[in-house]
C-alpha cells in the first residue's frame, strides 16, 4: 500500500512524541543548541566542543548564570543545511532552549541564520567565517563571534602591502569561503598599493586538489608573491609538491588560517617557513589570559588547544555574558544584551557591535617557522578585529535594512 | 614546450592512483555486477594502514613493502566485506548490492575516526625519491617519474594475470556469462571473493601509493567516488586498458584544465564523460551490454493490484491520524512530519522510474534540486508570491528531465545510470559555480511560504496535501494503461514494441514526470527549510533516494515510500548518538541481509507464509 506504512510510522513518532514531553520541560538549567559538523569536520569540532565544555564549568563553577547553571545540548548537522534546519527548530520547541550556536560550515550558518530570523531566536555564528552572514545576509536576530573572512583577509594584505612585491597569484578552493578570501584580499590589497597585479587566480576543488598541476600553473604566472587559502589536505599536498618543485623560493606567501594549529599540525616538519599567516601560536604565550586559557585547557585534556578550542571557550563566554546583561532569556532581552555587549576573553576584550552584530575579536598573524619537527609562527601579534572593518558607512550600505 | 611537456608527466603521474583505486571498481563490476560503493573507503583505508606501516618500517624497503602489505591488508577486508555483507544479496534484484556497500561505507568511516582519529595525516615521502630531476628545465619530482613507470608495470600484471592464467580466463568468463561458468562447474562463490580481494587490494595500493603526494584523511573516501566512477565509465566499464586510457586522459586534462581555465576544476572530468558517452555509449573500450545478460534477477515479480477495501479504509484511518498530529504531538514532530513527506515524494518519484520504469538513475537529486532552486530563484529575484513559484518549481525539473531523458535513454542499465549522474553533477557544479546567480555553495537564504502558511501547521498540512496528492498520482499512473506499458517495456522491450508501443517515449515520458514529481518535492522543501544549497543536487542525495527505494523494496508499489519513511525516522533518532555512522550502517546491512526484498517486499513474502496474511498484498 502507498500509505499505510508511512502514516504507520509517522504515528509511531506520535505515540513516542506523547510519551516524550515530561522531558522536555522538566529541567532548571538554561539550555542553548549547539549544531555543528561533529562527525566529518572531527579535527576543528573536537577542539571546539572541548573548549565549550572547559569554560562551562567555569561558568557553572561559579554559580551558573541568572543562578541556573548553563548546558548545551550538541548535536550533528551531518554537514546537510536542510538537516540543522531541522535540529534547530527542535532544539527551539522541542529542548527549550533560549538560543543556537555553533556551525563550522558556512552555508549552515546562513541556513540556521535564515531560520532564526524566520522564527525569532537568537543564533551566535560561533565559527562560520562567511562575511554575508552579518552584511549581505544579515539579520536581527544573528550575530558572529568570530573574525570573519574579511578581517582575517584584509589583516594579511596589510602585511602584503609592506613588501615590494607587485604581482600576486592567489590559489583558494572552489567554493565560497575561497572565494570570499580572494574577493576580500584583492579589494583590500589594492586599496592600501593600488599597483598590485594579480596575475593567476587558482581554484582547486575543495579537498580535491591537483597539486602538481597548479604548482606548476602558479609558476607558469611568475607571481612576486603567493597568497594561499587552501586548508586540511589541499594545504598539506600543496605544500609538499611547492616545495618539492621550489615554488615558495624566492617568494613572499600569505596563507589564511594556515598558522591553526589544526592545519599546520600535521605537516609536522614539513611546515612552510616564512610564510605570513594568521594563526594561533598557543605555545607562546608567556603570561596573561592567553597563558591562563592555554594552561587550562592542557591541565584538563592533556593535549594542545586547537583555534577551534579558544572559539569554543569564547562562545560560552559570551553567551554567558550575553545572558546576564539581558536579565532573561527572552528574544528580545538577548538581543538588546548582545548589542553592544562586551567580553572579557582569553585574548582581550572584545565588542558585539550594534551596527552588525559583528564580534570584534581579532586574530593572530605572524611568520611560520620549524621548531622541533612542527610549524608554528614566530614575529606573532594579536590585530584588534575592531581595525579591520569598514566604516560604519559601508556597512550600513552592505546590510540590509530592517 | 618543456612545460607542456612537465605538464604532461605531471598529468600522468595523477592518473597512477586513479587507475589503481578504479581497475579495481571495474574489475568488481565486470565480474560481480556489483556497483562497489564503497570502493572509495577501501581506498581510505589503504592510505591509513599504510601510513602505519610506514611509521614501523624503515626506509625504501619498508616503504615499498609496506604499499604491499596496505594492498593485502585492504584485500582481506575486501575479502570479509565479501563474504559477510555481499554474500547473502547476490539473489537480490539487481542493483540491491549496493545498498548494502553504503552500509558499509558508513562502518568503515566510523571505524576509521576510531582507530586512526580526526587530525588528517600527511603521508611519509618515499625515501631515495625525495628530489626532482630537471627536464627541459622544468622540475619533475623523482617520485612522480616512480609512479608513471609503476602504472603501466601493473597494468600489463593484471593483463597477463586475465589472458594468460588459468585464473584470468574463468575471470574472462564470468565476465562475460556468468551463469555458464556456473553451469560449467567453477564454484562461482570463489570466484567472487577472489575477484572482490583483487579489487579491494588495488584500491588500497593506490591508497597507499599516493601516500607521498598527500596523505590520509577520513574525507578522502567521498572525494575519490566520483572520479573512479567517471574513470570506469569512460574506460568502458570492465575493461583495464579502458580505465588506463581513460584515468589518463583525465588526469592529463585536468592539469591542463588547471592552468588554462582555472575554474574548470569541477565540472571538467563529468563533461568528459559526457562527452564520452555521447559518442561512444559503452565508454572507449567497453562492450555493448546484451540485453537479458543480467536482467531480473531472482523470482519474477508478481503483478500489481488494486488495493483492497481494509487496505484503503486503513490508509484513510492512518491518515486521519497524520492530520491530528499537530493537536496531540509538540511541533517539531509535524515538522519531522513534513520532511517525512517530502522525502517520501521525493523516493516515489525515483521508485515510478527505477521500480515501474526499470531505468536505474543515479542523479535524480538533480530535478529535486532544480524544483527547489526555481522556487528559491524565483522568489530571490522577481519577488515571484509563492503559490506561482510553487507551480513553477515542477515545470522547471520537467523541462531539465525532458533534457536529460532523452540524452540519457539511448543508453541502457549501468551505462544509463552513470550518464545521469554525470549530468546531474554538470548541473551541480553548474548551480555550485556560478554563484552571482544561484548564491554558488552558500545558497538562496529567506525563501518563506506566504502569510498563510507561514505557520508550521498549516504549512504541514499544505504538504500533506501536496505530497499524499502526488504519491497517490503516481500510484494511479502505475495502474492506468500508461503504467502497464512502461511496465511491459521494463520487462520485456521488444515484445512491448511488438505490440505497438513506443518503448522509449513511454520511458521518456515517465522521466520527465518522475523529475517534476521530484520537482514539487524540491518546492515543498525549499518554503519547509526557507533556504537551498547545492548539497540538494549532489550525489549523495541522489544516493539516499536509491537506497531508500531499494531499501524499502523496488519490486513493490509502495517500496520508495516506506523506506522514505522507516530511513528519515530511523535517521532523525540514531544520528542523536556518538557512533551514529557506525550503527546506522551495521542497520542497513542487517535489513538488507535479513530482508533481500526490501522491507516491503521481505514483509509481503512473510504474509504469504502466514495463512491469515495470503489474501493480502501490498
Amino acid at each position: 500500500m502507498k500509505l499505510d506504512r508511512r502514516t504507520f510510522f509517522a504515528s509511531l513518532a506520535l505515540v513516542g512524541s506523547l510519551a516524550l514531553p515530561a522531558f522536555a520541560t522538566a529541567a532548571d538549567t538554561i539550555k542553548i543548541g549547539e549544531i555543528n559538523h561533529y562527525k566529518r569536520m572531527a579535527a576543528f569540532a573536537e577542539p571546539y566542543k572541548k573548549g565549550i565544555e572547559l569554560a562551562l564549568d567555569e561558568v557553572n563553577g561559579a554559580g551558573g548564570v541568572l543562578g541556573k547553571p548553563l548546558e548545551f545540548i550538541f548535536r550533528d548537522d551531518q554537514g546537510k543545511p536542510g538537516e540543522a534546519v531541522k535540529i534547530a527548530e527542535e532544539l527551539m520547541t522541542r529542548e527549550g532552549t533560549v538560543m543556537i550556536t555553533g556551525t563550522i560550515l558556512s552555508n549552515i550558518g546562513l541556513a540556521i541564520s535564515s531560520l532564526a530570523a524566520e522564527k525569532k531566536f537568537l543564533y551566535l555564528a560561533s565559527e562560520p567565517l562567511a562575511d554575508s552572514i552579518v552584511w549581505e545576509k544579515g539579520n536581527k536576530y544573528t550575530f558572529r563571534l568570530r573574525a570573519s573572512t574579511h578581517m582575517q583577509a584584509s589583516m594579511l594584505a596589510e602585511a602584503a602591502s609592506k613588501t615590494d612585491a607587485k604581482t600576486f597569484a592567489t590559489i583558494a578552493p572552489n567554493y565560497a569561503y575561497g572565494k570570499d578570501a580572494v574577493a576580500a584580499f584583492k579589494k583590500a590589497l589594492t586599496a592600501l598599493k593600488p599597483d598590485a597585479e594579480f596575475v593567476t587566480e587558482q581554484w582547486p576543488a575543495l579537498f580535491k586538489i591537483d597539486a602538481g598541476a597548479e604548482v606548476q600553473a602558479i609558476e607558469r604566472a611568475k607571481p612576486d608573491a603567493i597568497y594561499n587559502v587552501t586548508f586540511g589536505g589541499d594545504l598539506a599536498k600543496f605544500v609538499r609538491e611547492g616545495t618539492t618543485r621550489g615554488l615558495f623560493d624566492g617568494r613572499d606567501v600569505y596563507g589564511l588560517l594556515t598558522g591553526e594549529p589544526e592545519y599546520i599540525d600535521p605537516l609536522k616538519d614539513e611546515a612552510p617557513e616564512g610564510w605570513t599567516v594568521t594563526g594561533y601560536p598557543w605555545y607562546d604565550f608567556e603570561e596573561g589570559d592567553n597563558k591562563t586559557f592555554v594552561d587550562a585547557y592542557m591541565a584538563r585534556y592533556d593535549e594542545r588547544p586547537g583555534i577551534g578550542s579558544l572559539v569554543g571557550y569564547m562562545t560560552v563566554q559570551s553567551i554567558a555574558a550575553g545572558i546576564t546583561a539581558a536579565g532573561s532569556t527572552d528574544t528580545d532581552a538577548l538581543i538588546a544584551g548582545f548589542e553592544g555587549l562586551d567580553v572579557d576573553t582569553p585574548v582581550g576584550k572584545i565588542h558585539f557591535r550594534e551596527i552588525d552584530h559583528q564580534a570584534t575579536m581579532g586574530a593572530f598573524v605572524g611568520t611560520t617557522a620549524l621548531k622541533d619537527g612542527a610549524g608554528i609562527m614566530v614575529d606573532w601579534s594579536y590585530k584588534d578585529g575592531a581595525d579591520y572593518l569598514p566604516s560604519d558607512e559601508e556597512v550600513a550600505k552592505l546590510r540590509p535594512a530592517e | 614546450m618543456g612545460l607542456i611537456f612537465a605538464q604532461l608527466l605531471t598529468g600522468l603521474a595523477n592518473a597512477a592512483a586513479l587507475f589503481l583505486v578504479a581497475s579495481g571498481l571495474s574489475l568488481i563490476f565486470g565480474v560481480t555486477r556489483i556497483v562497489n560503493f564503497s570502493h572509495g573507503s577501501f581506498y581510505m583505508l589503504g592510505a591509513f594502514i599504510g601510513y602505519s606501516l610506514m611509521q614501523v618500517l624503515p626506509g625504501a624497503i619498508g616503504f615499498w613493502s609496506s604499499v604491499l602489505l596496505a594492498g593485502v591488508a585492504v584485500g582481506i577486508i575486501g575479502v570479509i566485506v565479501e563474504i559477510l555483507v555481499l554474500r547473502p544479496v547476490y539473489k537480490a534484484p539487481e542493483l540491491f548490492q549496493l545498498v548494502a556497500t553504503f552500509g558499509v561505507i558508513l562502518v568503515i568511516q566510523d571505524l576509521a575516526l576510531l582507530i586512526w582519529g580526526a587530525e588528517d595525516v600527511l603521508g611519509p615521502r618515499a625515501p631515495g625519491l625525495k628530489g626532482i630531476v630537471r627536464i627541459m628545465g622544468e622540475p619533475v619530482p623523482k617520485f612522480d617519474l616512480a609512479l608513471i613507470a609503476i602504472t603501466p608495470f601493473v597494468l600489463f600484471a593484471l593483463w597477463y594475470l586475465l589472458t594468460k592464467t588459468r585464473v584470468g580466463i574463468l575471470v574472462r568468463a564470468a565476465t562475460q556469462d556468468r551463469e555458464m561458468v556456473g553451469a560449467l562447474g567453477v564454484n562461482q562463490a570463489w570466484l567472487f571473493t577472489g575477484v572482490f580481494f583483487l579489487g579491494a587490494a588495488l584500491a588500497g595500493l593506490g591508497g597507499a601509493i599516493q601516500l607521498p603526494k598527500g596523505g590520509a584523511d577520513l574525507l578522502m573516501d567521498f572525494t575519490i567516488l566520483a572520479s573512479i566512477f567517471v574513470v570506469v565509465v569512460i574506460g568502458g566499464m570492465g575493461s583495464l586498458p579502458g580505465a588506463y586510457i581513460a584515468a589518463v586522459l583525465i588526469s592529463v586534462l585536468n592539469v591542463f584544465g588547471v592552468s588554462y581555465l582555472p575554474q574548470s576544476t569541477l565540472v571538467l572530468m563529468f563533461v568528459v564523460m559526457a562527452v564520452v558517452l555521447t559518442i561512444r555509449p559503452y565508454g572507449l573500450l567497453g562492450r555493448e551490454e546484451k540485453a537479458g545478460e543480467h536482467g531480473q534477477v531472482g523470482e519474477p515479480e508478481l503483478p500489481i493490484k488494486p488495493a483492497s477495501l481494509t487496505i484503503r479504509l486503513l490508509v484513510l484511518a492512518l491518515i486521519a491520524l497524520l492530520a491530528c498530529l499537530p493537536f496531540v504531538a509538540p511541533s517539531f514532530f509535524t515538522i519531522l512530519a513534513t520532511d517525512v513527506i517530502v522525502f517520501c515524494l521525493f523516493a516515489a518519484s525515483l521508485h515510478f522510474i527505477l521500480g515501474l520504469g526499470g531505468l536505474v538513475s543515479f542523479g535524480h537529486a538533480a530535478f529535486f534540486g532544480t524544483g527547489a532552486y526555481v522556487a528559491a530563484l524565483l522568489v530571490t529575484y522577481v519577488g515571484t508570491p509563492m503559490e506561482l513559484a510553487f507551480l513553477l518549481a515542477p515545470v522547471g525539473a520537467f523541462l531539465l528531465a525532458i533534457i536529460i531523458g532523452w540524452l540519457c535513454l539511448r543508453l541502457s542499465g549501468v551505462y544509463f545510470a552513470m550518464l545521469t549522474l554525470a549530468l546531474a553533477q554538470l548541473v551541480w557544479s553548474l548551480v555550485f559555480q556560478w554563484d552571482d546567480f544561484t548564491g554558488g555553495d552558500d545558497g538562496l537564504v529567506d525563501i518563506w511560504p506566504s502569510a498563510w502558511l507561514r505557520d508550521t501547521t498549516s504549512y504541514f498540512y499544505f504538504t500533506m496535501v501536496i505530497g499524499i496528492g502526488g504519491i497517490l498520482f503516481l500510484r494511479h499512473l502505475a495502474h492506468s494503461p500508461f503504467g502497464y506499458a512502461l511496465r511491459a517495456s521494463r520487462d520485456s522491450a521488444r515484445q512491448a514494441e511488438a505490440t505497438g508501443i513506443h518503448t522509449k517515449r513511454i520511458q521518456w515520458v515517465s522521466f520527465a514526470i518522475a523529475g517534476a514529481l521530484a520537482g514539487v518535492a524540491g518546492a515543498l522543501f525549499v518554503f519547509s527549510k526557507g533556504s537551498v544549497f547545492p548539497v540538494e543536487l549532489e550525489i549523495a542525495k541522489s544516493f539516499d533516494g536509491l537506497i531508500v527505494v531499494f531499501l524499502g523494496g523496488v519490486k513493490t508499489l509502495s517500496g520508495g515510500v516506506v523506506g522514505a519513511a522507516a530511513l528519515t525516522l530511523v535517521q532523525d533518532y540514531i544520528t542523536r548518538f556518538e557512533y551514529w555512522r557506525l550503527a546506522l550502517g551495521l542497520l542497513i546491512i542487517l535489513v538488507v541481509i535479513i530482508a533481500p526484498n526490501g522491507i516491503v517486499g521481505s514483509l509481503r513474502k512473510l504474509a504469504h507464509w502466514l495463512p491469515f496474511g495470503r489474501s493480502k498484498s501490498t
